[in-house]
């Protein structure tokens, strides 16, 4: 252990750039981006799985709004609406007087509206997707038990939607977080906002950049890790007998 | 008949490999680059036809000019300026970068050129005493990330203030004028021309004195930044540097776009070379 820990500081003696300091820079870096997309995609299926629900709507009126939504979002780059949101607010006149400004002011929540607007898009298609794609026998089991529509969507729909669309969701969720990086053109000092700030810093792209890209590697597998553990449980029903 | 047709692709093959050799002297000798963060008024900017035109574009060319080379321009965003360098996307550096000791283990220095101050920017109706570190707190200031005036803030006031770090210093003057930022701490020159401070009607302001120093993060002012293996370049630039000092023509293209002197002579020494 001790040869270990001798060998762990002289491996960080002879480098300017690895200090304490920045090694701190990372961690803050860490926490603010784990926290920004676990609240954006925590507020994104809250915000998408009635718009996916509406989105099948037989009402015009429902489904096209949400349909104009999801098509924009998804059709524009985040970097873009995250730009609109930040800096577009404050051409609303008197914006700063009033109590919407104590959100917009910090950089945190602009960024946290924009990256939930885009995700709750492209999970409502997500979720719209595999809520269309229920087999019909088993509507049709519900309506021969007299379900309401409601308690079919509650109990039959919304639940095996959920599973078929576990997969492409855990995608989501790490294209999220890839996503993420443009905070830090907002003045948000997460990993991305670190690294550009240790490469400015020292001059040193390489270390900055590989040694972030390292920790999103990280992140990215231990969020794989966790949707296979729940595909397999979730999705059980499905694997052939004994397997 | 056999003879005729080699002796011809012979001569041929001469004659082109001779022009071939002179326009590959040509690019190697005579053409620098020089790259440059495009806009930084009133030092480079693009006129109405895209053209590129300032102080230091001016400076640029006479300075080539008298040390008998031909010169060309590469935009280059500030971020990835001396990895661009370093990567032989251009020659030299003429964007008003200041010498520092970190730059100085990455990339070999001329003469500085100029310096200038930088300033602290409020609203002209706040009332802050950027002294009194106590009364600071809390408070945001704005810089733009990796610049000299980073590393002050975040070495002097890195305790007290929120420091915010933008991109590039638009976003800066942006921010400070929704509102979202306290303070800015801005090179004098683009506060000058982006921010109207200067006035006593106008609606922001100077706090305290125009700073300089320490040099250790201040520096010597703005020099050309060359490969350290490009010696002979920039001892061709160093003179040429002393030169327009000397003959009076720095202070000229100086007073064509400055109201503010940011002259910084070279020393006899430093010429003598």
């Amino acid at each position: 252990m001790d040869q270990l820990n001798a060998w762990f500081t002289q491996l960080l003696a002879g480098n300017a750039i690895f200090t304490a300091n920045t090694l701190g820079f990372y961690w803050n870096g860490l926490v603010t981006t784990v926290q920004l997309v676990f609240l954006c995609l925590l507020l994104g299926i809250v915000l998408a799985v009635p718009l996916a629900i509406g989105r099948g709507s037989k009402r015009w009126w429902i489904k096209w709004p949400i349909y104009a939504y999801t098509y924009v979002f998804r059709g524009t780059p985040l970097l873009i609406q995250l730009y609109l949101v930040y800096y577009g607010v404050v051409f609303f006149n008197g914006i700063q007087d009033t109590i919407f400004w104590e959100v917009f002011k910090d950089a945190f929540y602009p960024a946290l509206m924009a990256f939930t607007l885009n995700t709750a898009a492209y999970t409502t298609e997500i979720f719209r997707g595999a809520i269309k794609n229920t087999a019909k026998g088993e509507i049709e089991a519900a309506r021969a038990y007299g379900m309401s529509k409601g308690l079919m969507m509650r109990r039959i729909i919304l639940p095996s939607a959920f599973r078929r669309a576990l997969p492409a969701y855990g995608n989501e969720v790490i294209f999220m977080l890839h996503a993420s990086a443009v905070a830090s053109v907002v003045t948000i000092m997460d990993l991305t906002g670190a690294a550009y700030y240790v490469y400015a810093r020292f001059y040193a792209p390489f270390p900055a950049f590989i040694f972030v890209a390292l920790i999103y590697l990280c992140l990215t597998f231990s969020i794989m890790f966790v949707f296979r553990r729940l595909e397999k449980r979730l999705l059980a029903h499905l694997r052939p007998r004994g397997a | 008949m056999n003879k005729w047709i080699t002796s011809a692709l012979l001569a041929g093959a001469l004659v082109s490999g001779q022009f071939l050799g002179q326009a590959m002297a040509q690019d190697d000798k005579d053409t620098v680059r020089l790259g440059i963060d495009v806009p930084y008024e009133p030092f480079v900017m693009r006129d109405a036809d895209g053209k590129l035109e300032g102080f230091e574009i001016d400076l640029g060319n006479e300075l080539c000019a008298r040390a008998n080379l031909e010169c060309s321009w590469v935009e280059q965003s500030w971020d990835g300026i001396i990895p661009g360098l370093l990567a032989r996307k251009y020659d030299a550096i003429l964007s008003s970068m200041a010498i520092t000791p970190e730059r100085e283990r990455q990339v070999m220095f001329s003469l500085p050129y100029y310096n200038t101050p930088s300033v602290w920017i409020t609203a002209r109706d706040r009332d802050i005493d950027i002294d009194d570190k106590a009364s600071l707190k809390g408070l945001s200031v704005g810089v733009q990330r990796g610049t000299i005036r980073d590393v002050y803030v975040t070495q002097e006031y890195g305790d007290v203030l929120d420091i915010h770090r933008y991109g590039s210093s638009q976003e800066v003057v942006n921010d400070l004028k929704s509102g979202r930022l306290d303070l800015t701490f801005e090179d004098f020159p683009i506060a000058n021309d982006a921010i109207d401070f200067r006035q006593e009607d106008s609606p922001y302001k100077q706090l305290g004195d125009s700073i300089k120093t320490p040099t250790s993060i201040f520096g010597k002012g703005a020099a050309m930044a060359f490969r350290q293996r490009d010696k002979a370049l920039a001892a061709k630039f160093d003179k040429a540097i002393c030169e327009v000092y000397a003959d009076g023509t720095f202070d000229k293209l100086m007073g064509e776009y400055f109201d503010y002197d940011l002259s910084v002579r070279p020393s006899e020494a430093d010429c003598a070379q």
